[in-house]
């Protein structure tokens, strides 16, 4: 075995890992070779420690501070395409090693790989190291001034909560193919929820509707008392709340469907991202599998998965497995060209890590995983578009989307939505839901805006039971015909 | 796997001292430990096994009526000092909270361990590290020898694992419980000349010996994803539906979010004032009960000795034919809404406790799975539904569907890409037959439901 840390590079010792934790380079040398002594081809060491707080104001009251702290380290061993994962919360040598020789028993060959010279990753420098020394009084402000203006905005605000939480993300990851990198990640995200209530709507009936927003980043403090204050967030809860008391029932069956830009570009991140992650198509589980260099969208579709997006919510200076982030270009004016990859898929496939593996703790096994994905800007005029329809859905705003990636059937679910009647925005409708195709969406998207815009900052993505922030985005862009779900005419 | 039983009920208790030592003037403390096997074998080849352990506090003081909750993973003294410090000066800065605090002492279970529900077997690892591989190997065997249709899988999946979990107070009450569990999964994918489909099936037990086997686990896996295969579209149009009980158990699932007393005191559930109201058909009698045991000596999976609160678990009935009969509450929302606590805390590790259910489940009518198509003129057996469309505000259901068509009582092909909607509150009174099939596999289930008069949205 080839000697394993490189003593002459720098920034090594100066993580929270060596520091506070007292792990040494010989402490991680050993582990390295603990996971390996079976013949394992790969071993890995996932170095975490999580900080985070909350503070939330309820009913007018500021209810709920919390504070937590978690931490761990994850071995990964691979053999050819097969994983032993082990992960311990004590970092101790004991159980370090025990976790090593844990996952080494996924592997039963003679030979090894051995351990490569460490050396420290080339990284980005995409946001604020440090953003959590600021005062809680400075915090508890913000929530108070969300609830104030919420309320302030109309009577019929009966309740409104508002949190703001942030977070410090340390990771070292170390594995036997030379990687040594470290990053220190910091998260913050401001929500405000409220409920409306209008006894005398509906000819007295009585109606109630709720209304949310929130954004956030990998941002400093001063974001939200200079860019996105409380009273917008607020402001912009109050009012998606007060449509939907007047929203009618959505109109049901096949039709023209434009969407707003920004967060429905979720129906990127469901109809093509997950389609696009290397492992469900190295394992031929992708309705994308064997579509490589061929044409999946009209030719003004271009999609880009981008972890590199100075402060976004998705972006990473490094991803999970130590690998710096890029702007990966997914889909060319239509053509399939790249899929989003983690060592392993890359591995299999003989082809390069993109920067998209990741986890959401050490406690989990890393995978391809998106970033910051979005459709690209086209050269319409987002009001030509809304003209061209004669009778459609206008969507600006959506809960939340999912895709089976076999068939690559995806529903999303709009809190926002309005007729399109004669070219123009009429009646807002409720109860909105898109389904469709992944393969077939995209050709059917006829018209593309100049107005790209990713999402506030709000999003997270599940897969196999592991979420992982992220953001989409989109222009406003038409889909010549999509079936909406809905209960009306 | 042996262990002192009290370490973890010790710890949580010396947490609460030290924070009543601090200033707290009411303290809680949560301890969890736990270990767990996974592993999952692809195209009859291990693709990743995993075994790991894990422990973690969590502490919530009260100074006053104010309060703050803090936890960490990291059991050093330094680390627990923190803890400590953390939730007292946070909880001098929130505001005062009329409602805030922990229970009164006399409400608190007699029962403070799991004893006799039969929570625990240590029988999940019995087996070596091999055949628990192979039981995995086994069950995606079993779905891909089914039918020459399925070549590809993403896996089948074996997990053994068990728990700890400790609560103390300042207010006297200390009780744990321990937990096992073991589980079998399979996701076979299909495939014919109309395209690729997934499906899947797992089992769930406390014990191995009530764990199915992976021949009947990969049956039913593979008989799923097939019954898919060259599903088309249907018209958009009013139809009968038939929910299967997976899907059904979603639905009737609403209920329980619907009566949870928190989202009734925030009116946001269309169930609120709604109390002693004819909510549903007459058919419909739904109830949550926290004490159920599955046969003696094998508790029910929502079965506890006590909520997340320390109070004895309960059983109730939420809805009696029809008509609405509780909320369900922990003891905040029960001094919320001035009625007692329904033993429904659930107490996570961080933050004050929510609320969760115990066992609950609509009561089986009379009338077979099969009887009940077969009365359907023209109509969707829905099997899955897909996305996220419900609101509780207002009771709009609208969400992506697949499943099997019906015409004159059978089977007539897979349907996919279409959504159902309708609103809850009309698709619980629209509700007119109740399947005999209720079977638990979860802590909540419901039989088959047939259901008139929703909107399919489709070609």
């Amino acid at each position: 075995m080839s000697s394993a840390v490189d003593q002459s590079s720098t920034a090594r010792s100066t993580t929270v890992f060596h520091q506070q934790f007292g792990i040494t380079d010989r402490l991680i040398e050993r582990c390295l070779a603990a996971a390996l002594e079976r013949g394992g081809d790969f071993a890995e060491l996932f170095f975490e420690s999580t900080a985070s707080n909350g503070i939330g104001v309820d009913e007018g009251i500021v209810k709920s501070a919390s504070q937590s702290h978690s931490m761990g380290c994850g071995v990964r061993v691979l053999s050819g395409e097969r994983t032993g994962y082990s992960y311990t919360d004590e970092l101790t040598e004991e159980k370090l090693l025990h976790a090593a020789r844990t996952a080494a028993l996924i592997a039963h060959s003679v030979a090894t790989a051995g351990v490569q010279g460490l050396r420290a990753a080339p990284s980005h420098d995409l946001y604020p190291a440090v953003t959590t020394d600021v005062e809680i009084a400075q915090k508890l402000q913000l929530v108070q001034r969300a609830d104030r203006a919420a309320r302030a905005y109309d009577p019929r605000i009966v309740q409104v909560r508002a949190s703001f939480s942030d977070e410090v993300r340390h990771i070292l990851v170390v594995a036997s193919d030379g990687t040594y990198a470290s990053d220190v990640q910091p998260l913050s995200r401001f929500s405000v929820g409220v409920i409306a209530k209008d006894p005398a709507a509906d000819g007295g009936k009585g109606a109630s509707a709720s209304g949310t927003s929130g954004g956030g980043g990998r941002r400093d403090f001063s974001w939200y008392t200079t860019e996105r204050t409380p009273e917008h967030y607020a402001q912009e809860a109050a009012r998606q709340a007060i449509l939907q008391l007047t929203a009618q029932p959505a109109p049901a069956g096949e039709m023209p469907v434009v969407l707003g830009p920004g967060w429905p570009g979720v129906l990127i991140h469901e109809a093509v991202g997950h389609g696009l992650e290397a492992d469900f198509n190295r394992k031929k589980q992708s309705a994308f599998a064997g579509l490589m260099g061929q044409r999946v969208g009209t030719d003004k579709v271009t999609v880009a998965d981008n972890g590199t997006m100075p402060n976004r919510r998705g972006s990473l200076n490094v991803d999970d497995e130590g690998v710096p982030t890029a702007n990966n270009v997914l889909i060319e004016k239509g053509m399939l060209c790249r899929y989003m990859s983690d060592k392993l898929s890359a591995k299999m496939m003989g082809t390069r890590s993109t920067g998209s593996g990741r986890r959401e703790s050490y406690a989990s096994i890393p995978m391809p995983r998106m970033t910051n994905t979005y459709m690209l800007p086209g050269e319409d005029d987002p009001a030509d578009i809304l003209r061209s329809v004669q009778n459609g859905i206008y969507a600006v705003n959506f809960s939340g989307g999912s895709v089976d990636i076999t068939n690559g059937k995806f529903v999303f679910a709009a809190n926002e939505a309005y007729l399109i009647e004669d070219g123009k925005v009429t009646a807002p409708v409720k109860g909105v839901m898109l389904i469709g195709d992944g393969a077939t969406a995209l050709t059917r998207v006829s018209m593309v805006g100049h107005d790209l815009a990713l999402d506030e900052g709000v999003g997270t993505c599940g897969k196999k039971g592991q979420g992982v922030p992220v953001c989409v985005g989109a222009p406003t862009l038409k889909l010549d015909h999509m079936t909406v779900g809905g209960t009306g005419r | 796997m042996t262990k002192e039983r009290t370490l973890t009920a010790q710890l949580a208790q010396e947490i609460v001292d030290r924070a009543m030592r601090a200033g707290a003037t009411d303290a809680e403390a949560v301890v969890v430990e736990g270990d767990e096997f996974h592993t999952k074998v692809r195209l009859g080849q291990v693709e990743t096994l995993t075994e790991s352990q894990s422990r973690a506090v969590g502490l919530r003081v009260f100074m006053g009526q104010r309060t703050a909750s803090t936890s960490t993973n990291d059991l050093s003294e330094a680390s627990l000092q923190r803890l400590v410090k953390g939730a007292v000066e946070l909880s001098r800065i929130t505001e005062e909270d009329p409602f805030a605090g922990l229970p009164d002492a006399s409400e608190f279970s007699e029962r403070r361990n799991g004893d006799g529900l039969g929570l625990f077997f240590d029988d999940v690892y019995s087996l070596p590290a091999q055949e628990r591989i192979e039981m995995a190997r086994a069950v995606e065997a079993a779905a891909m020898g089914a039918d020459v249709r399925i070549q590809n899988s993403d896996g089948g999946t074996f997990t053994a694992a068990t728990s700890w979990r400790a609560i103390a107070n300042s207010r006297g009450f200390v009780g744990e419980y321990r937990k096992s569990y073991c589980g079998l999964g399979v996701t076979p994918i299909a495939q014919d000349e109309s395209g690729m489909q997934r499906d899947g099936w797992s089992h769930a037990a406390r014990t191995l010996a009530k764990l199915e086997t992976p021949e009947e686990v990969g049956r039913e896996a593979a008989k799923r994803a097939l019954r898919r295969l060259g599903a088309r579209k249907v018209k958009t149009q009013r139809a009968t539906m038939v929910f299967d009980r997976n899907v059904s158990r979603g639905i009737i699932g609403d209920i329980f979010d619907a009566v949870n007393g928190e989202a009734v005191y925030r009116h946001a559930s269309m169930f609120a004032d709604k109390l002693g109201e004819q909510i549903a058909s007459p058919l419909i009698t739904v109830v949550d009960d926290g004490t159920m045991m599955l046969e003696p000596g094998l508790a029910g999976f929502g079965t506890l000795p006590f909520d997340g609160d320390g109070l004895p678990m309960q059983r109730k009935v939420i809805v009696d034919k029809g008509v609405l009969q509780t909320y369900v509450a922990n003891t905040y929302t029960a001094r919320k809404l001035k009625m007692r606590s329904t033993g429904n805390a659930s107490r996570g590790l961080a933050g004050a406790p929510g609320i969760g259910s115990g066992n609950f489940y609509l009561e089986p009518g009379t009338q077979s799975l099969r009887e009940m198509i077969a009365e359907v003129q023209s109509g969707l057996y829905v099997t899955e539904t897909l996305g996220s469309g419900v609101n509780l505000v207002t009771g709009d259901y609208s969400q992506g569907a697949s499943g099997l068509w019906i015409e004159n009582g059978e089977f007539t092909g897979a349907v996919e890409e279409i959504t159902i909607a309708g609103n809850l509150k009309d698709m619980y009174k629209n509700i007119v037959a109740v399947a005999n099939d209720l079977t638990f596999r979860g802590s909540s289930a419901s039989p088959a439901i047939r259901v008139e008069g929703m909107t399919i949205a489709g070609a």
